[in-house]
């Protein structure tokens, strides 16, 4: 259907779809990806098993370098930009984004209610 | 060698399962050599079968949708028999019985009825209304349809090989778990829903790309019919649910299989996980199935009373906003679990607020009749006995939607007059509503109308007196799924539900005898101009069947209502005599990998079930050999000469320029 998708008013990109780039600023982008990502990695390994910082930072650090993780691995390898050719897929991140929070959060914070209206354990043992 | 199967899986001394297992076979056995005589086969696997087409993949959902609803209801049939009979005895269905007959009930109506109904009218429409020439991933979409065909196909091989679930139709564990219910029954459900499942989400993946990636010039997002929008946000919730549903029933199916622990009641299993993530997913399929019945009554609102759609950018706001707020509510089905009131009354709230959106939807379809010069034509029927079905349902939903009142209503037979109330009202109407409304476009003739306003009378009463009823038994403290009861103020409502339950069954005899009365009649109901209800919307641009390429020209779109505006410049202008220059157009070629995948998908399938191994892995490396050789194929477009394209689209063109030179005389 090849024809169509010059129809369309905004041409846009899908994710590994590559742009009119050269071969040499291609590559370069993969391996500063590449480096990045490792950093990260090598940082989460490292901090993970360190006394240099206040042990409980360790948890939030974690998460904090995941993060960066992700967002090294959407811009370096799956090419999320700003620009207008990348509308629908920053939309489409959003989204998904949106539906992860909603879910996961909400089921933590279901499962965590569950026994609200139990009466506390120790007084179930105490009325035995 | 074969696993868990043998003789005693056939059940010889059940009466009711084999006979009708055997009617079905006898069936389709003389349906299939009915076909093979008459030399229909290659015609039927050129043509359909393999056909890549989305007006014919759409024909072949909504006919798999027709036959699961015959079976769904009767089902429904036998269960309103059941509790009308069931006082102060044990009825004529066995407990055993009885309990995989509801479960089959509401697994298929939702799965293999209300599913394949939506994605179908999608698929044959949407398309068209974009003013393109297919979906974006034509094999794709033959893949799903055939995956979604495969778990029909097992729900109905349980009914006389092994059995069925037991469990409702949404297993709850730990009744689904392998130490209360040891048989093949939840298995047949958990793989049926789990290969439909790999169907429906490509579907779903399809439609949001053809949306937004394949428009026509012109076709801005704000001037894409409501039903396109109302299949964007449908599919957009497909996308994100069915993987829910995907990875819990593998959780549960991982428990049944391999021994873990994820809803055991014993070695640190949640139950309560399974509840949470299935309507996690549960919730938003039911806005995945209304949608586009909101989308469809836009159209047929809009379209019969002459008037473009009031409150257009209202309406899409309020789509998008159902998309999302459908994912803030999933707790309303569990207020009773045991979270307190903080969580509850956040849900509550967000289940009340989505009423709002629906509501707006309510106010613009009334303000689309205001003033306009209403066809009460079939579809249209269809659509305002939506309006007043609809409103019940949704006024009950927020009275269940407050956790005190939920607590006094939960699982009780009030609750199911609910749901049936919004889904027969909503996504039945709406279904119906599409069926009447573009029968004509996919097959070239018109529905007869006294059979067509027939049938709507009998399915709208005889909803009022089946449900109705049942609300007042809830009121009255019955709970759902009875297979008997000793309460004699019930009685006499489900006397009167099994007395509506055969008024429906009218509706659905009408129905079927208007598509075999039109069918007779097809040359006296031809439509030969492609716009029988003078519509608004692309796909009455094209013939009715449209050709292959649907059009030779993809439109130029100037604003909403893209074909209306065609037809007011074509009556001022008279430009529609210009010849134009006819090209060559490209289409997808016909692939049977779908059906293939499918064939292989089934045979894994049902090895999965009964644990024979072997079979599993053939299934398997079948249908991955199916897609390798799809993946290596080299052609996959043919061409359509020019000089074909302007034959076929001539004919079209000669009655159109007649419709108008005659509009423009009166």
């Amino acid at each position: 259907m090849s024809d169509e998708t010059h129809l369309t008013a905004h041409h846009d990109l899908a994710p590994g779809e590559e742009e009119q780039l050269s071969v040499g600023a291609r590559i370069l982008g993969y391996v500063v990806g590449l480096a990045l990502a490792l950093l990260l990695t090598a940082t989460s390994f490292f901090i993970a098993g360190t006394d240099l910082v206040w042990q409980p930072s360790i948890p939030v650090a974690l998460i904090v370098l995941a993060i960066a993780q992700m967002g090294v691995h959407l811009v370096f390898f799956l090419h999320i930009t700003t620009g207008p050719d990348n509308t629908n897929n920053v939309l489409a991140l959003a989204f998904g984004l949106l539906i992860v929070f909603l879910v996961v959060g909400g089921t933590v914070w279901i499962m965590a209610h569950l026994n609200a209206n139990m009466p506390p354990m120790d007084q179930i043992m105490m009325r035995q | 060698m074969l696993g868990k199967l043998d003789w005693s899986a056939i059940p010889f001394d059940q009466p009711i399962p084999l006979v009708a297992g055997a009617v079905v076979l006898v069936a389709i056995l003389g349906v299939l050599g009915w076909v093979v005589v008459k030399g229909h086969l290659p015609y039927l696997w050129h043509e359909w079968i393999t056909s890549v087409d989305h007006k014919r993949i759409g024909v072949m959902y909504i006919l798999l949708a027709s036959v699961m609803l015959l079976r769904g209801g009767s089902d429904a049939i036998m269960m309103r028999i059941q509790q009308a009979v069931a006082y102060q005895s044990q009825g004529y269905l066995p407990p055993e019985h009885y309990n995989q007959i509801f479960s089959a009930h509401g697994t298929i109506m939702i799965f293999f009825v209300a599913m394949p109904f939506v994605i179908g009218l999608m698929n044959l429409v949407v398309p068209l209304q974009l003013g393109v020439r297919d979906v974006a991933f034509p094999t794709l979409n033959s893949v799903g349809f055939w995956l979604t065909a495969t778990g029909a196909l097992l729900v109905n091989v349980s009914l006389v090989v092994g059995e069925f679930a037991r469990t409702g139709w949404l297993a709850f564990p730990p009744l689904s778990e392998l130490s209360y219910s040891p048989g093949v029954g939840v298995d047949y459900y958990a793989w049926s829903l789990q290969i439909s499942g790999v169907g429906t989400l490509v579907a779903g993946i399809n439609l949001v790309t053809t949306v937004l990636k394949l428009r026509t010039k012109g076709m801005n997002y704000l001037r894409m019919p409501m039903f396109c929008w109302t299949t964007l946000a449908s599919n957009l919730l497909i996308v994100a649910a069915f993987p829910i549903l995907t990875a819990t029933l593998a959780m549960l199916l991982l428990d049944r299989y391999l021994g873990f622990h994820f809803f055991t009641n014993e070695a640190g299993g949640n139950v309560m996980m399974f509840m949470n993530l299935i309507w996690a997913w549960g919730h938003p399929e039911v806005y995945i199935l209304v949608l586009p019945a909101f989308g469809i009554f836009s159209e047929v609102v809009s379209t019969f009373s002459g008037k473009a759609l009031f409150g257009y950018r209202s309406m899409v706001l309020a789509t998008m906003a159902i998309c999302v707020i459908s994912f803030m509510v999933w707790l309303h089905h569990f207020f009773t679990m045991g979270a307190g009131p903080d969580v509850n009354a956040i849900f509550g709230i967000a289940s009340m607020i989505i009423a709002i959106p629906t509501g707006v939807k309510i106010y613009n379809w009334l303000f689309t009749m205001y003033g306009g010069r209403i066809r009460f034509a079939t579809p249209m029927l269809w659509s305002v006995g939506f309006m007043v079905t609809f409103i019940i349902g949704g006024l009950t939903g927020v009275l269940v939607a407050v956790p005190p009142a939920d607590f006094m209503l939960h699982n009780s037979m009030f609750l199911v007059a609910h749901f049936h109330n919004v889904i027969i009202g909503g996504v039945l109407f709406g279904a119906f509503a599409g069926f009447e409304y573009w029968f004509p476009k996919a097959f070239g003739f018109r529905l007869d109308e006294r059979w067509g306003k027939a049938a709507f009378w009998f399915t709208f009463t005889g909803f009022y007196v089946t449900f109705m009823p049942l609300y007042i038994a809830g009121m009255l403290g019955m709970t759902r799924r009875m297979q008997h009861y000793d309460v004699a103020a019930w009685r006499p409502w489900m006397i009167i539900a099994a007395f509506g339950m055969a008024v429906l069954t009218i509706g659905v005899i009408c129905q079927i005898m208007q598509l075999v009365v039109s069918i007779r009649n097809r040359e006296a109901l031809r439509d030969r101009t492609g716009d029988p209800w003078d519509g608004r919307t692309l796909e009455w641009a094209t013939s009715s069947p449209p050709p292959v390429f649907n059009f030779a020209f993809n439109p130029d779109v100037r604003g909403e209502d893209a074909y209306w505006d065609m037809k007011v410049h074509a009556r001022q202008q008279a430009f529609a005599h210009e010849e134009p220059e006819y090209q060559d157009i490209e289409m997808p070629r016909n692939s049977p990998t779908g059906f293939v995948c499918a064939f292989f998908a089934t045979i894994m399938g049902f090895a999965l079930i009964w644990h024979i191994w072997w079979m599993v892995i053939l299934g398997g490396l079948g249908a991955f050999a199916t897609f390798v050789v799809f993946a290596w194929r080299d052609h996959d477009e043919y061409v359509i000469p020019a000089a074909e394209v302007a034959r076929i689209d001539r004919v079209n063109l000669e009655e159109r320029r007649s419709l108008v030179s005659m509009a423009g005389a009166v």
